[in-house]
């Protein structure tokens, strides 16, 4: 089984995000990167794909110098062969740019699977991995929490609003990752020190035969980034019981909130 | 933008969510403004009957594909059958609700028409020709303006986050032959639990966290059902295993924006509070008074949840009589 991972480096979820001088993007002094929270789980699905049936990792970014922290975490983890692509003209992309440069460079490598996370926790887009598997043609499942594969095709357990549905799709296919699917491992050292011997290849747009026009100008355009309104502590309910505290509470929903 | 607006309704098993509402009202507010019609696109089997009662919520005409293909949701068969009413309606924008099945059918159609796509937009404006949005970023730590250019834009909004407003439509019901295309999915089975609000769409969502100290959830069950609201958790009860990952509020989980959301024995990490901070109303019930939910919070109650919680119940049930 020849798995692809789709992989983004984000910001750690626990950042204090600011907003650059720029107002349309934030500062990344001081943020740590890590991999995508739901490309690990990716990761972690596609290895234990790969450890019952056998075959290959590939995992697949694109990012910059910095991203190549990430993919060598995934390759710790146990993946075989990483893929950045990074190129001057994919800065600036939007997520269909993005998806495209993906497509582009998948023609070239053999797979039977593709992994993505449902979502990067930066841009909050739920695209990209979808997108992917339209420039490929093949079908995708989406927020899958369960998956098992035999005869050349793959039955997805996912969360719909409500509750769960069970879809069947034929390979190759794209699905992507919800929480519950698996709990990633941790590298190990021997791990971490075999990734650097792994094969970790930076490609530009022309090694995937990609002409920039293509990747298509972004039609998604962010104009200003600002912080939600700040919310100010309210009122501290005091009272001498607990049952004191419940009344005032309650009067107080419902009188100057009017909210039951 | 002199075309329409195409506003795609979620039923399932023959009842709208209640962000088709919310998508049709938004859907016709952007119509006004460009002064066009607002046109719904309902898809299903044996959905005709339930198909009319969009008129109330602004639409000029109701397209309504109607066919056993469609009667599971299935990403290649909707999209199919979507993008070929959109080629041949050419509307300036479309909206949907970014549900779980609306994020997944405008990924894919994005891709398919090169359309310009915003997820989870809470506000939309239209200036001149251009449709700016208002959408999250970073789990709700950031508010963005965006511009979607192009030819086409697809509007997915985020649920509770539009008025519904009622206002007369033609509402004339259209039915259209579809073809569902070639349909490699294969739908199995679906589970739905019954009777239970959908944390994002719900009301009033009562969370868990770390102070329940268990799987034992009834005080907040019992609250949350007597306010027909959620059950939602942070994190950390989720990773103990205390509620399915489905219940998680924050920016690995879900981002809820309830009229009341009242957070029980959750001391707010960042990654929750970027969750629900867009809450009308929010209130904390925490032991340690220095906890960062009170920085957010309205209303807070420093004490035993145990204690409390089951006080306010009783206060409510009063007030209900």
């Amino acid at each position: 089984m020849e798995i692809v991972v789709l992989l983004k480096q984000v910001p750690a979820t626990e950042s204090l995000v600011k907003i650059a001088d720029d107002g349309v993007s934030i500062k990344t002094d001081d943020i740590k990167f890590v991999m995508n929270p739901y490309d690990e789980i990716a990761v972690e699905e596609a290895l234990r794909i790969k450890e019952a049936q056998g075959g290959k990792v590939t995992i697949i970014s694109v990012g910059t110098d910095k991203t190549v922290e990430a993919i060598r975490t995934a390759l710790a983890m146990g993946a075989d062969e990483g893929i950045l692509i990074n190129d001057p003209a994919a800065e600036g992309c939007d997520a269909l740019g993005i998806a495209r440069i993906l497509a582009a460079a998948l023609k070239d490598i053999p797979c039977d699977l593709i992994i993505a996370g449902q979502r990067a926790v930066d841009d909050d887009n739920y695209q990209v991995g979808s997108a992917v598997a339209e420039f490929m043609g093949i079908p995708s499942i989406s927020m899958v929490t369960k998956e098992e594969i035999a005869d050349g095709k793959i039955k997805c357990q996912r969360s719909i609003d409500g509750g769960t549905s069970v879809i069947e799709s034929p390979l190759p296919a794209l699905f992507t990752t919800q929480r519950g699917l698996n709990e990633p491992r941790y590298a190990s050292l021997p791990g971490i020190m075999k990734a650097k011997k792994k094969p970790l290849d930076t490609k530009s747009l022309a090694d995937i035969r990609l002409d920039s026009a293509k990747v298509g100008e972004p039609v998604t355009r962010i104009k200003a980034m600002n912080f939600p309104p700040e919310r100010e502590g309210g009122k501290i309910i005091e009272g001498e019981t607990a049952q004191d505290k419940a009344v005032e509470l309650v009067k107080l929903l419902h009188e100057d909130a009017k909210v039951i | 933008m002199s075309q329409g607006i195409l506003a795609i309704a979620e039923q399932i098993d023959g009842v709208f969510r209640k962000v088709t509402y919310e998508a049709l009202s938004e859907g016709k507010r952007m119509a006004g403004s460009l002064g066009c019609d607002l046109t719904a696109v309902v898809l299903g089997s044996g959905v005709e009957d339930i198909s009319k009662d969009l008129g109330k919520y602004g639409a000029d005409r109701i397209l309504v594909g109607d066919n056993p293909a469609l009667s599971e949701y299935l990403t290649d068969a909707y999209a199919n059958v979507i993008a070929d009413i959109i080629e041949k309606e050419d509307p300036a924008a479309v909206i949907l609700g970014a549900s779980v099945q609306g994020r997944d059918l405008s990924a894919r159609l994005s891709a398919r028409l090169g359309a310009a796509l915003a997820m989870d937009c809470v506000s939309v404006s239209i200036d001149g020709e251009s449709v700016i949005v208002t959408r999250p970023m970073y789990g709700g730590k950031i508010l963005a303006d965006v511009a979607l250019e192009g030819k086409l834009r697809i509007v997915a909004i985020r649920p509770n986050a539009m008025s519904i407003e009622e206002s007369e439509g033609a509402g004339a019901v259209e039915k259209i032959d579809v073809d569902a295309g070639k349909i490699d999915l294969n739908f199995v089975e679906k589970k739905l639990e019954t009777g239970k609000i959908d944390l994002t769409e719900a009301d009033v969502v009562v969370s868990g966290g770390r102070g329940m100290g268990g799987s034992d959830y009834s005080v907040v069950e019992e609250m949350a059902a007597l306010l027909e609201g959620a059950v939602g958790a942070s994190r950390s009860a989720v990773d103990e295993g205390w509620r399915p990952h489905a219940d998680q509020v924050g920016q690995t989980g879900k981002v809820v924006s309830p009229n009341l959301y009242i957070a029980a024995g959750i001391s707010g990490a960042i990654q929750h509070l970027a969750g629900m901070s867009s809450s009308k109303v929010i209130v904390a019930i925490n032991k340690d008074s220095e906890a960062p939910i009170f920085s957010k919070a309205d209303y807070g109650i420093v004490g035993d949840l145990f204690e409390v919680l089951p006080l306010v119940t009783a206060e409510i049930k009063k007030l209900k009589g």
